[in-house]
């Protein structure tokens, strides 16, 4: 059981003191159970894993390095967190070089997922840089004599004020940070902060816009040759027969391994390998059976498969609903992540050790299954983090870099880059699950929310590496891995019960998990996880039961929101966009709000749209959106942004365009023909971002934050316009337009 | 002496004709009235017109690239030179805002302006008169409630004598019939109604038929296939060149969604017309795509399609070595261009691109459309986002492209070689948009 | 062995005609802005410029290249100087994980070099054949109209020719 959200928040208000001493962070908020204890104070962020400084800051004679355990996905973290160090560091950006998610140097902070990085590692790098400062000041004072308050640190040098003078690099001798974190820091003040809260330009961008090596994609190492794997044409099938000594005969072809129903091919030049690849699986012969749902009876298997039911939120009692009730159920298909670049990774075994360069998102469990299928030890394999495209969550990242991996072994001692094609990137990354939700509440007299019930059916929404179990091409091998029973993610960051608990105050409220781990189409984490849904459903129902209240939607969310940064993101958004409550809108334009506060634990982002239906076809015509959001204290109000209007723009195309296509044997979304994703002549006119502030508060992850309440504002615009209520995603033009019509 | 008579009696014929006819010629012209107000039309009027106005295309025509919709500006190339769709939103003064709801229907029925003058057909109402009286006052009713638009139309650039409108009263004598199309009791209702809207407002003939030398439809040879904006509009009668026989259901489809497999996608000038069907009520599409079915008749044995064994097929891709076999330009572009989305990859899966050997493109006599699609790619049409061809008029030069034509003729289709596709690749490229 | 004119430079590759140029660019070049994204023309990620002209590489084969003017990335500017379309994208900050921006900015240059005043709506249109999943798009259009700009003001109408890189 769990305490009502509204009271968490308030805890981590309270917890936020002066902006130079904070004490913890808000990385996972205690269990009610674990304050109990007179435990010592726990560090700040991922220091609780990693402790000793020096994981974090090397200072030695060439300059300043810092390692973070994260991954740049493209989101920006790099220059945040390059950002962080510096300002604590008292040194300027271009003096730090930087070192990202890599097994044999940096921390091991786990998956780059969730939106946790800025709560993690920054909170980490933050009051490691602050405690190296002073410990950098205090070696100063010894070696200059002088007290330590009498001293400055600046852009890597510590200074008297009678002019004496001591350089990082002299003054970090081995010893000087091979020490523990403690618990609190001297943190700079805010108002003397020169980089956190700057919009720094990213210094990923420039190598990107120019065309240096900037991708994994582009990693060319000497004698590097190339492989592409053929994959079975459906998820279990059975590879009968092959003919390989024809593709063994084509022109460059080095080695065709066949291990189970593994097949792939290397060969000396890129179109080689992809012509071997064609031809092999031309020579291939697989069985195949029929074992996906029917696809247009999809939300009754979802209602129906066994599931195990968790009551995640209890409060008051629902059983009996005064006055006017309401119940509406909600559909979401499977979803892609549809990275724009096929996953890619290269691999390089030699001497029994083998090192692979990957943009998987969590390069130490990608070690750990990697050692697992190979039969190698942790030590003997080595990670790094290279950037992919964006993967928006678990995509084929891993698994690629198994398929790699498996080659390197069949060729040692040349790096072997194995990359996948568009049609395996979209029929075999795992999929964002199919969900079904169900709402119902009632409404006292004075048209107030008096009950609240919220059911969400739904797969998992993780099923990462791990084990060997969870990277796909070792259910393929000869000695093949199964993949493991998933298991839910527990309160309060939850999977497909992500934001199912509204941030509103209900008296009476209860929220049911039903949990299905069985996975026919196989699914993992899209950003967001169950969030997007959960968002779209219980802030479609929110207007719904406005409606039915006769209230604006706007205020009769503000009517039941209790904590005062939501309302202020709330007002913010509706000012911004001139939400008015008396107006009536325009010929064919509907206008929808909705708001949430990503995991109840990240950013608050409200959203607002407007937009036109044509009721003949059922297109909707975007107009624009306004957002307000508050991600705590920025560190880059830019990178914040880009996240916001990112997710805007990335939701509005899931909202509107995307569902997987399958049949009762195999994935039919094998590219963008068969799987639209929103083009630039589909976009709203005009998007705009305003951001609160909060110095001092905690980091706040803004990855996610938009992709619900845009769905949701959608929907609820639609409805205004159209005056039809639409509770299937996505809103394609054949759907909107039935909808209407019926 | 006699040939003076004679001359005399040949000119006072020729004279009496000519005044005669000066006479005919001329209609009255009709009063300017106040422009009618919105909600003197009853809603439900309206959107019986609007949906009419959806079969007949109004918004095609009359709205130019870039211009508001039905204010016109739009330019029409016939051979006798350019006609200029006018503006015919409600506008006072640049619109048809004063006419009344008499001087509409004489322009349908009858081709005739307010003022009195003819109009050209390239505005077909040799199509629209067949509509009834209340489908023409519904389509009034509609246009009368847009949005008034100022815009004037272009002058037209007609040489004389094609820029008298006196001729065109001659032109009606010999070629034009008014009056509304009457149920043939021998047809079921649907093919009634079919028939009703083909050969009424939806003027399927006026781009599917060729035309006579005064660019009257060609009677004899109805629904044979026309020309419109440099594409080919092909035969919807039994000299269909489709290589695959088009069943109504695939017809009904095409017509509402802009894409049916293995048929192709409606591109070019039928685009605008399958967006429109796409918006109209199901039956009368079906309607539509039941009585040009029955015009399209059985397969003929010239229709059966080309038989191209799955193995050719599989040839023409580069599968390794075996580029060499096929190592003709047009072979090595098919392979290294076409091929990855018209053919089925290695994995039985194939991107969207249909199978070439039942594209009508392919096989039909005229060069002009595949130019076309080869050039500008498709855009998708609204109702199938996912039929989309990339255009490769910048990627091949004339020349790559005439090679690579030569090859999918020669490859996919059992039809006779094309011949001059240099000069109609050449041509095409003039009046071809940017991919 | 065939010659192709990249940047202004020739340079002999040894890949069969049929080979889609975005191959031969990436991995006998080290070419690496035009990028693989779904190698069925669908996605824009691999655009260069031929003769002036957006196209896609990955189904373009090195063939009907010959003797004609391939643009990269590369050649509008390296990271020491970049080029105007270029300094435009990096003062929008107009990427996330920028892998679908180096075909945006060359889709972006092609535009420019026939139409330096573009409006809105001609962008949209012509950017459409470019898919980018990260949802940029907003300050990508704002980074054409930004570029547009610049090309207007300094009167560059000639393109560098010349690999910047190289």
């Amino acid at each position: 059981m769990i305490q009502h959200p509204a009271m968490l928040s308030r805890r981590s208000l309270l917890g936020a003191g002066s902006a130079l001493v904070v004490s913890f962070t808000l990385a996972r908020p205690p269990f009610p159970t674990a304050t109990a204890q007179s435990a010592p104070p726990r560090l700040p962020g991922s220091l609780r894993t990693t402790p000793m400084l020096d994981a974090w800051i090397r200072i030695d004679a060439n300059g300043i390095s810092v390692f973070t355990g994260k991954a740049e996905l493209g989101q920006g973290i790099k220059t945040a967190l390059l950002q962080v160090a510096a300002e604590e560091l008292s040194v300027e950006t271009k003096q730090i070089t930087f070192i990202t998610a890599d097994t044999a140097r940096t921390p091991n902070e786990g998956y780059t997922s969730g939106s946790q990085s800025m709560q993690d590692s920054a909170t980490a790098i933050r009051h490691a840089a602050a405690q190296a400062r002073e410990l950098l000041i205090a070696a100063a004072a010894a070696r200059l004599g002088l007290p330590a308050e009498q001293l400055t640190a600046r852009d890597g040098v510590v200074s008297s004020p009678d002019g004496r003078r001591a350089d990082y690099r002299e003054l970090a001798t081995a010893e000087v940070l091979h020490l523990e974190a403690r618990p609190q820091s001297k943190l700079t003040d805010p108002g003397s902060y020169r980089w956190i809260g700057k919009p720094m330009p990213r210094v990923d961008i420039p190598a990107k816009v120019t065309g240096a090596t900037a991708y994994v994609q582009d990693l060319r190492l000497p004698d590097m040759v190339h492989a592409r794997v053929v994959r079975p044409p459906s998820y279990g099938a059975r590879l009968r027969s092959v003919e390989v000594a024809a593709v063994e005969r084509l022109p460059g072809v080095l080695k065709v391994v066949r291990d189970g129903h593994f097949l792939a091919v290397a060969a000396q030049r890129e179109f080689q390998a992809v012509q071997a690849m064609d031809a092999l699986a031309r020579a291939s012969q697989w069985d195949e059976d029929k074992a996906l749902p029917n696809p247009n009876e999809l939300y009754d298997w979802v209602r129906n498969a066994a599931s195990k039911e968790y009551v995640i939120a209890s409060v008051g009692n629902v059983a009996e609903p005064a006055g006017r009730s309401l119940e509406a159920t909600y559909h979401r298909p499977y979803q892609l992540h549809g990275s724009i670049g096929p996953s890619c990774a290269v691999a390089q075994a030699e001497a029994g050790a083998l090192t692979v360069w990957t943009h998987a998102q969590g390069v130490y469990p990608l070690r750990a299954a990697l050692a697992e299928m190979l039969g190698l030890a942790q030590d003997k394999i080595r990670c790094i983090h290279v950037e992919g495209s964006g993967c928006y969550g678990h995509n084929g990242a891993d698994d690629v870099a198994a398929d790699a991996a498996l080659m390197a072994m069949a060729l040692p001692g040349r790096p072997v880059r194995l990359q996948w094609m568009r049609d395996q990137e979209h029929a075999w990354e795992p999929f964002g699950a199919a969900m079904v939700t169900r709402a119902r509440a009632s409404l006292d007299d004075r048209g107030s929310i008096a009950t609240w019930q919220y059911e969400v059916w739904s797969n998992a929404h993780s099923t990462r590496p791990g084990g060997a179990g969870n990277l796909m091409p070792a259910w393929h091998l000869r000695r093949a891995f199964s993949q493991p029973m998933p298991e839910p993610i527990p309160q309060p960051t939850g999977g497909g019960d992500r934001n199912a608990i509204p941030l509103y105050q209900f008296p009476n409220m209860r929220i049911v998990h039903r949990f299905i781990p069985q996975m026919p189409l196989r699914v993992s984490a899209l950003r967001g996880l169950g969030a997007y849904m959960n968002v779209f459903s219980l802030e479609s129902f929110m207007d719904e039961l406005a409606l039915a209240a006769g209230a604006d939607p706007v205020e009769f969310r503000l009517r039941h929101l209790a904590d005062a940064r939501a309302r202020a993101v709330v007002e913010l958004a509706a000012e911004k966009f001139g939400w008015d409550a008396a107006r009536k809108p325009s010929r064919g334009l509907g206008r929808g709000f909705a708001f949430a506060k990503y995991k109840n634990l990240a950013a608050y982002t409200a959203v607002a749209a407007e937009l036109e239906v044509e009721r003949e076809s059922g297109q909707i015509r975007l107009v624009r959106f306004v957002a307000a959001d508050d991600s705590g204290e920025i560190v880059n109000p830019d990178g914040v942004r880009n996240q916001i209007e990112g997710g805007i723009v990335q939701s509005t195309s899931w909202t509107l365009r995307e569902a997987v296509a399958f049949d009762e044997t195999r994935i039919r979304s094998r590219d963008w023909s068969t799987y639209p994703i929103l083009r630039f002549t589909e976009l709203p006119e005009h998007v705009e971002v305003h951001l609160i502030d909060r110095p001092g508060q905690p980091f706040l992850g803004t990855g996610e934050s938009a992709q619900g309440p845009t769905a949701a504002a959608i929907a609820n615009a639609v409805a205004n316009a159209t005056g039809v209520r639409i509770r299937e995603l996505p809103f394609t033009p054949a759907r909107v337009k039935a909808a209407i019509a019926a | 002496m006699r040939l003076r008579r004679a001359l005399f009696g040949v000119l006072s014929v020729v004279l009496l004709g000519a005044a005669g006819f000066l006479f005919f010629s001329r209609q009255p012209a009709l009063p300017a009235m106040q422009p009618a107000s919105a909600v003197s039309f009853e809603r439900a009027l309206i959107a019986k017109g609007a949906e009419l106005a959806l079969i007949g295309n109004c918004n095609v025509c009359h709205s130019k690239q870039g211009g508001a919709p039905y204010a016109g500006g739009r330019p029409l190339k016939t051979p006798f030179g350019t006609v200029y769709a006018t503006n015919i939103t409600p506008d006072a003064e640049t619109g048809i805002g004063v006419w009344s709801e008499t001087a509409f229907l004489r322009a349908m029925r009858e081709g005739v302006r307010r003022d009195g003058a003819h109009l050209y057909p390239a505005f077909p109402y040799d199509h629209y008169t067949k509509a009834s009286v209340g489908d023409l006052r519904a389509i009034y009713a509609f246009l009368m409630t847009r949005e008034p638009v100022r815009a004037e139309t272009p002058n037209n650039e007609l040489p004389f004598p094609w820029s008298e409108r006196a001729l065109i009263a001659g032109w009606k004598l010999l070629y034009f019939k008014a009056g509304e199309l009457k149920p043939d009791p021998t047809l079921s209702a649907e093919l009634n109604r079919g028939a009703y809207l083909v050969e009424g407002l939806a003027h399927c003939g006026a781009c599917h038929t060729p035309r006579n030398h005064w660019g009257a439809e060609a009677n004899d040879r109805y629904l044979g296939g026309g020309d419109i904006d440099g594409w080919h509009a092909p035969a919807l009668n039994g000299a269909s060149p489709a290589p695959v026989p088009w069943t109504s259901e695939q017809l009904f489809r095409y017509l509402t969604t802009g894409f049916e497999p293995p048929h192709g996608v409606a591109a070019g000038p039928m685009q605008p017309v399958a967006n429109n069907l796409g918006m109209v009520a199901e039956q009368d599409v079906k309607a539509i795509a039941a009585y040009i079915g029955a015009m399209l008749g059985p397969a003929t044995a010239n229709r059966r399609p080309a038989p191209v064994a799955p193995e050719a097929q599989a040839t023409s891709r580069p599968a390794g070595g075996d580029v060499k076999t096929a190592n003709s330009d047009g072979a090595v572009i098919y392979a290294g261009a076409c091929a990855l989305c018209h053919e089925p990859t290695g994995q039985g899966f194939s991107a969207h691109g249909i199978a070439l050997t039942s594209s009508k493109v392919v096989a039909m006599a005229d060069a002009r459309n595949l130019t076309h699609v080869i050039l500008e790619g498709i855009d998708p049409p609204k109702a199938s986002p996912a039929a989309l061809m990339p255009g490769f008029g910048a990627a091949f030069t004339d020349t790559q492209i005439a090679a690579l034509m030569a090859y999918l003729r020669a490859t996919f289709s059992n039809q006779p070689a094309w011949s001059g596709l240099e000069e109609t690749v050449r041509e095409a490229r003039q009046s071809a948009r940017e991919p | 062995m065939l010659t192709l004119n990249i940047n202004g430079r020739p340079h002999p590759v040894e890949a069969e005609a049929a080979t889609p140029l975005l191959y031969a660019l990436r991995d006998e070049l080290g070419l690496n802005g035009a990028k693989f994204g779904c190698g069925l023309g669908q996605c824009g990620a691999c655009t260069v410029l031929l003769d002036d002209r957006p196209i896609l590489s990955c189904i373009t084969p090195i063939a009907v290249t010959q003797g004609r003017q391939i643009t990269t990335l590369e050649g509008l500017g390296g990271i020491d100087h970049p080029g105007p379309v270029q300094r435009a994208f990096i003062a929008e900050q107009a990427a996330q994980c920028g892998f679908c921006i180096a075909g945006m900015i060359m889709r972006a240059e092609g535009l420019l070099r026939r139409n330096a005043q573009p409006s809105d709506q001609e962008i949209r249109t012509h950017m459409r054949a470019n898919l980018c999943r990260c949802g940029t798009h907003m300050r990508i259009l704002a980074a054409v109209r930004r570029a547009a700009q610049a090309v207007r003001s300094a009167g560059v109408d000639t393109p560098p020719t010349q690999d910047a890189r190289r």
